[in-house]
């Protein structure tokens, strides 16, 4: 068993992060004699829009950005012996797989041992009479567009182990790009709950990239950040037990301390005893950090239960069509002037549509979609407002409806509104359930054997 | 010469910091205090039935408060505020992110000795007036 221990870096926090972290994350891995490398691309929705491009071209799919993403650390992470993990194989891991092979030729590099794992996309009849099952016959009445179980580390870590120096999974747990390399690394069992259980822990402190290290983090004057705009990518340093330390790239900006550290430990957990995942049921109730050096944040006493019996599936779906549309207006009762340009748009639609209305520049953020807190305050005397106005519908020409009066308060409206926008996009909606592991096939292949 | 207040009323920004995540039309939104005594101000003023309230207009369906004392900080957990979620949502900020900034305005009341070493952003509109 390994001895020395692990580092893991982790370059993208989903699909539109920033594409320039990764290289010194490999610097940092390289200096210290190696680790992994991940990639997290994939955030709820990211798997249904990468089936829909697949479904318009065979060999798309996966993360767009992935050559920009790869290519240019590819070189250094093969001479460095760093592994790369990613769900940047989203809908279409094996064409991942293979750009990845043409980068490295593109590169005049030797082709690495890519090794994609498969069987989260839930597909053949009998995965969807069980989805039926869970899901009730709504599930009828949905146009499908991916479902997908969230897979765990089990099939990364035997890739690795089988010599694996890439690794493309489509949807997995987030943290379990963490702990499968961990489980290759030191060899735990899948039952270690309470190892596994601090290795998802550790995952989850990567997953979001700089959101550990100073991003999303920043109140000035309250909760400064030295050189944010450069803010590095997180270092976790994994032991034997799966105690970890957080740290970020050498030499780039942002901060790790006990409350960027806290603040990520908390993100999307609910029962802090029971932190879901496929790997673990980790348990964060009794956990502590510890400062031990600059930019250095140990985290302790995380303990870890039996995993969850049944896996979780998103089920995307079409969802009919999101209209949008803004108008400003400034100067003497320019608020009088967009509440009346709202009372307008609502009287021409007559109830055709359910409209929410949201009043940028004195509420826009913080009220719900009847509209309340909008209401409930008494009509000021803003002068520099934007009313926006959102609806949606199954069909896109009842939705456009919205658009076309929202234009037309141009020369039909109050005084003075300017800058009108519009968008109409197809919406994808979602439902959750749990099925039975033994209704996914999950595995892996090694690409050389690949069809 | 007035006799010190015994307690000062301060928004919550000046004791701790927030995140917020999202689950479907489920919003957590942790509270990390600075230290021990803003901690203990916290867990005994910042209740799950004041949250509910403070968050009213958005309808939850059930506000669950999770303590984790190690690490000075609690998680809220509010159901059914989303507006639907991400997917379905007609609001500007979906995933409901700026939510934790809402939790931060909630005033609670601190000994005037607590008030003095709390940091503050002055000119803030909110301060000590809800």
């Amino acid at each position: 068993m390994a001895a020395s221990p692990l580092f893991i870096g982790c370059a993208t926090g989903f699909s539109g992060d920033r594409t320039d972290g990764a290289q010194a994350v490999v610097d940092s891995l390289a200096a210290r004699g190696g680790g992994t490398l991940i990639f997290e691309t994939l955030a709820e929705r990211t798997l249904a829009l990468a089936q829909l491009a697949r479904n318009a071209d065979v060999d798309a799919g996966f993360e767009p950005l992935l050559a920009e993403l790869v290519g240019p650390v590819l070189a250094s992470c093969l001479r460095h012996d760093i592994r790369i993990v990613g769900n940047f194989g989203a809908a279409n891991p094996p064409a991942a797989a293979r750009r990845i092979a043409d980068l490295a030729r593109e590169q005049g590099l030797p082709i690495p041992r890519i090794a994609v794992v498969h069987g989260d996309a839930l597909a053949d009849p009998g995965q969807h009479a069980l989805l039926r099952e869970r899901l009730g016959s709504r599930l009828d009445d949905m146009d499908v567009v991916s479902a997908n179980a969230y897979l765990g580390a089990a099939e990364i870590a035997e890739a690795l182990r089988a010599g694996a120096q890439i690794v493309v999974t489509g949807r997995v747990a987030d943290p379990s790009l963490t702990v499968g390399p961990a489980l290759a690394h030191y060899g735990w069992t899948l039952d270690d709950w309470p190892r596994l259980g601090r290795a998802t822990m550790a995952g989850h402190m990567l997953e979001c990239g700089t959101q550990v290290t100073g991003g999303y983090f920043c109140v000035p004057g309250l909760k400064d950040v030295p050189d944010v705009h450069a803010a590095g990518y997180p270092i976790a340093e994994i032991d034997a037990d799966g105690g970890f330390v957080i740290g970020k790239a050498d030499g780039t900006g942002g901060v790790v301390d006990s409350r960027t550290v806290k603040e990520q430990l908390l993100y999307e957990v609910h029962d802090p005893a029971h932190y879901l995942t496929p790997d673990v049921v980790a348990d964060i109730s009794r956990a502590f950090v510890q400062p031990i050096g600059p930019d250095r944040i140990a985290v302790r006493d995380i303990d870890g239960h039996a995993r969850p019996g049944e896996l979780k599936v998103n089920v995307c779906y079409r969802g009919g069509w999101l209209a949008e549309a803004e108008i400003s207006y400034a100067g003497v009762q320019a608020e009088a002037r967009a509440r009346l340009a709202d009372d307008i748009v609502r009287r021409r639609l007559g109830g055709a549509l359910k409209v929410r209305t949201d009043l940028i520049g004195v509420v826009s953020i913080l009220g719900d979609d009847a509209g309340a807190m909008l209401g409930n305050r008494p009509p000021g005397h803003a002068r520099d407002v934007r009313l926006r106005l959102a609806a949606e519908d199954a069909d896109a020409r009842v939705a456009e409806r919205l658009l076309r009066e929202v234009t037309a308060l141009y020369t039909c409206g109050p005084a003075g509104g300017g800058g009108v926008r519009t968008s109409l996009r197809p919406r994808l909606n979602m439902v959750s359930c749990t099925i039975p592991r033994d209704a996914v096939r999950s595995g892996w292949t090694m690409m050389e054997t690949m069809p | 010469m007035t006799a010190e207040p015994i307690a000062v009323r301060v928004p919550l920004y000046r004791l701790a910091h927030s995140r917020s995540g999202d689950k479907g039309d489920i919003s957590n939104l942790s509270l990390i205090a600075w230290d021990p005594d803003c901690y203990a101000v916290l867990a005994s003023q910042v209740t799950d039935a004041r949250v509910a309230q403070w968050f009213g207009y958005r309808h939850p369906t059930r506000v669950t408060r999770y303590l984790i004392p190690t690490l000075h900080a609690m998680n809220f957990v509010l159901e059914g505020v989303l507006d639907g979620g991400v997917n379905d949502a007609l609001n500007l900020d979906t995933h409901g992110k700026s939510l934790s900034f809402h939790l931060l305005d909630l005033p609670v009341e601190v000994p005037p000795e607590l008030a003095r070493r709390l940091p503050d952003v002055p000119g803030d509109a909110v301060a000590a007036t809800r």
